[in-house]
C-alpha cells in the first residue's frame, strides 16, 4: 500500500487510471440521476394509467422510457428501482464491512487458538450455500425490507473477514502497538482504535468489490420475487417484470436490463482499478 | 491421502447439520402455520391437520423426526402438492437439472480454459484484450439478465430457437439455458485460467523446458497445465454453488420442470417443507461437491495434504 502518499496526491494518481474515472465517473452520474430524475419527471411512480399501458418510449408526455402493463412511467420506475438498488447495496456493504472488520481484526490481533477456530469456521462457513438460506428467510419472514440488508450483508463478510485478518496481523508487530501496548491500553482500544482506521485503504477497496455481489443478490432475490415488493421497485423487480412482457414491449425488460449491466459493470471495473491502484500485488482474481 | 480425505469428510457433517438445523428453525419460526386460509377453520380441523403433519410435538421432538426422515431420504409431504411428498417432487425433477447443470460446468471449463490459455499465450494481443474485457462483462451480468435476452433475441426476433421448454422435443432446447448458465462461469474462469497461466509461463521451470527446445504446445500439455489448473480447480467450489443459484433462474425463465423451478414456485407458494427439502438438497450437494473438489486438488497438489 502508498501509505507514503498524502490524499490529494492519491487523488491525483487515481485520476491518472482510465478504468478508474470513466466508471466512476459513469456511477456518480447514475446516482445523480437515480436521485434527481424523478423529482424532474411530470409522473409519479405508483400512478397507474388505464389508457397510457404498454406505450413505447416517447417524447410526448414524457415517457422517455415508455410505460408497463399498468401505465405507470418507466423513466421514473427505473431510477427508483435504481435508487432503491443502490441503496440496498451500500447498507448491505456496510453491514458486511462491520462484520468482516469486526471478525478479522479480532481473529488477527488476538492471534493463536481463538484465531485458528475463528478462521476456521470462517472455513466451513464458506461452503455453506447461503443463498438459499437467504432465500428461505425471506420465505418465511414476509420479505422484510430491514432483512434483506442485514441477509445480504450477513453473506458477503467472509472475503472482507479474511482480508482484515491478514492486514491486522502484519500491523500488529508495528511500533505504534507496541507503544499503546505498554502504556497500557486495552485490547479492545488497540483493535478498534489504533488497528481498525490503519484499515481503510484496505477495506475501501474491497467494499467496492462487495456492492455488485451485494446488487447482485437483491436484484436476484427482486427477480424471484422475494425482494423489494411492489409498489416499491428495484431493477432486479423491473427486468423480472420485462421478462413476463418482452414480446410486446421488449423496452420493459432492455432497460432495466442494460441499466443494471452497466452498473455492476462499472462497480467490477472501479473496485479492480482501485485494487490495481492500492495493492499491486493481489492478482486480479 | 486417505487420511486427508476421511478428515474432510468429517468437517463436512457438522456443516451439512448446521445448515439443516438453521433451516428448520427458520422455517418452525416463521409467523403463522402453513395452513392458515383465508377461511377459518373449525379448531378441531386444525388441532386435526396439525397431527396429521405432526406440528402438535414439542420443537426437539419434531426436529428429531425430520432429522431421521432425512437422513432415510424422506423430507416429508409437500404442504402445497398434495399428493406429492417432496422426495418425489424432488426425484421427478433432479434429472433434467442434473442434465442442465453437468452441460453448464463442462462448457464453462472446456472455453473458459480455452480462451484463458490462449490469452495467456498471446498477451497484450487484439484477443486477450477481447477476452479480459469480455470476460469482466461476463462476469458483471447476471444470468437473470442474460437469459431473457437470450429469449428476446434468439427465440422472439430470430426466432432461431425455442423460446420454451414445453414447445419441442429435440436437444437444441438445452442450448439457450446451457449457454445462459455457463456465461458468467466462462468468463470467471478464462479470467482465473489466463492469470495462473501468465504466472506460470513465467516461473523458472519453464524456463528451463523452454531453454531444453521444447515447443509452446508442448510445455503448455505435459508442464504449465497442472500447476495452472489449481486456482481453477478451487474455483470449482464457488461455481458450483453459482451454477445452482443461477439454474433456479434458468429453470423459471425457460419453463424447465426441474428442482429450481419447483424451489421457487414453493418460496412463492410458502410451501414449507418442499422449500426446506430443497434447501437441504442443494446444501449437501454443494458441500459434497465441495468435497469432491477438495479431495481432487489435495491429488493434484501434494503442499496442501501434507499440511
Amino acid at each position: 500500500m502508498n501509505t507514503g502518499l498524502v490524499l490529494p496526491q492519491i487523488w491525483k494518481e487515481i485520476r491518472r487510471s482510465r478504468s478508474i474515472t470513466i466508471c466512476g465517473g459513469i456511477l456518480v452520474f447514475v446516482a445523480v440521476l437515480a436521485v434527481m430524475g424523478p423529482l424532474m419527471s411530470p409522473h409519479s411512480y405508483l400512478t397507474t394509467d388505464f389508457d397510457g399501458r404498454l406505450i413505447a418510449p416517447t417524447l410526448s408526455n414524457f415517457h422517455i422510457f415508455g410505460t408497463d402493463d399498468l401505465g405507470r412511467d418507466l423513466f421514473v420506475r427505473t431510477l427508483m428501482g435504481g435508487q432503491i438498488t443502490l441503496l440496498v447495496a451500500v447498507i448491505a456493504s456496510i453491514v458486511s464491512l462491520v462484520i468482516g472488520v469486526a471478525y478479522g481484526a479480532v481473529a488477527g490481533y488476538v492471534g493463536g487458538h481463538i484465531d485458528a477456530i475463528m478462521m476456521r469456521a470462517v472455513d466451513a462457513l464458506y461452503a455453506l450455500p447461503f443463498i438459499f438460506l437467504v432465500i428461505l428467510l425471506m420465505v418465511v419472514f414476509e420479505r422484510n425490507f430491514l432483512l434483506i440488508f442485514v441477509a445480504i450483508g450477513a453473506i458477503n463478510w467472509l472475503d472482507m473477514a479474511r482480508i482484515v485478518r491478514g492486514q491486522t496481523i502484519s500491523l500488529k508487530q508495528r511500533e505504534f502497538v507496541d507503544a499503546a501496548k505498554l502504556i497500557g491500553v486495552p485490547a479492545w482500544r488497540i483493535i478498534f482504535r489504533h488497528i481498525t482506521p490503519n484499515l481503510l485503504g484496505v477495506v475501501i477497496v474491497y467494499v467496492t468489490l462487495t456492492i455488485p455481489q451485494a446488487i447482485l443478490v437483491e436484484s436476484f432475490l427482486s427477480f424471484l420475487g422475494l425482494g423489494v415488493q411492489e409498489p416499491q421497485t428495484s431493477l432486479g423487480a423491473l427486468v423480472n417484470g420485462g421478462v413476463s412482457h418482452m414480446e410486446q414491449a421488449p423496452w420493459m425488460l432492455l432497460i432495466p436490463a442494460v441499466l443494471l449491466a452497466v452498473v455492476l459493470l462499472c462497480f467490477n471495473f472501479l473496485g479492480d482499478g482501485l485494487r490495481d491502484f492500492f495493492d499491486p500485488r493481489q492478482e486480479a482474481k | 491421502m486417505l487420511r486427508f480425505a476421511l478428515l474432510r469428510f468429517l468437517w463436512a457433517i457438522p456443516t451439512l447439520l448446521l445448515v439443516i438445523v438453521l433451516a428448520f428453525l427458520m422455517v418452525h419460526a416463521a409467523p403463522g402455520g402453513p395452513f392458515d386460509a383465508e377461511r377459518a377453520l373449525p379448531p378441531e380441523i386444525e388441532a386435526n391437520i396439525a397431527r396429521a403433519y405432526h406440528l402438535d410435538e414439542p420443537l426437539p421432538q419434531q426436529f428429531a423426526r425430520y432429522l431421521g426422515g432425512v437422513l432415510s431420504g424422506d423430507f416429508g409431504p409437500s404442504y402445497r402438492y398434495r399428493d406429492y411428498s417432496v422426495s418425489e417432487l424432488i426425484g421427478n425433477a433432479v434429472p433434467v437439472s442434473m442434465k442442465l447443470g453437468a452441460l453448464a460446468m463442462a462448457l464453462a471449463v472446456l472455453v473458459g480454459v480455452s480462451f484463458g490459455t490462449l490469452a495467456a499465450l498471446r498477451q497484450n494481443s487484439v484477443l486477450d484484450r477481447l477476452t479480459t474485457g469480455l470476460a469482466m462483462t461476463g462476469i458483471s451480468i447476471p444470468v437473470f439478465v442474460i437469459a431473457p435476452l437470450f429469449i428476446l433475441f434468439f427465440a422472439v426476433k430470430l426466432q432461431w430457437l425455442p423460446a420454451s421448454w414445453s414447445g419441442s422435443t429435440s436437444a437444441w432446447r438445452f442450448l439457450l439455458p446451457v449457454i445462459a448458465l455457463a456465461l458468467p462461469q466462462i468468463a470467471y474462469i478464462a479470467r482465473l485460467t489466463r492469470a495462473s497461466m501468465i504466472e506460470v509461463l513465467g516461473s523458472d521451470f519453464i524456463r528451463t523446458a523452454r531453454a531444453q527446445g521444447l515447443g509452446p504446445a508442448a510445455i503448455i500439455r505435459y508442464h504449465a497445465m497442472k500447476p495452472a489448473m489449481l486456482p481453477v480447480l478451487s474455483y470449482m467450489g464457488p461455481a458450483i454453488a453459482a451454477i445452482l443459484t443461477g439454474s433456479v433462474v434458468v429453470e423459471e425463465i425457460f419453463g424447465i420442470p426441474g428442482v429450481g423451478q419447483f424451489f421457487v414456485r414453493g418460496a412463492l407458494n410458502r410451501d414449507y417443507t418442499l422449500v426446506l427439502g430443497i434447501v437441504i438438497f442443494y446444501a449437501a450437494l454443494v458441500i459434497l461437491l465441495n468435497l469432491i473438489v477438495d479431495v481432487l486438488y489435495g491429488l493434484l497438489d501434494p503442499r496442501i495434504r501434507h499440511r
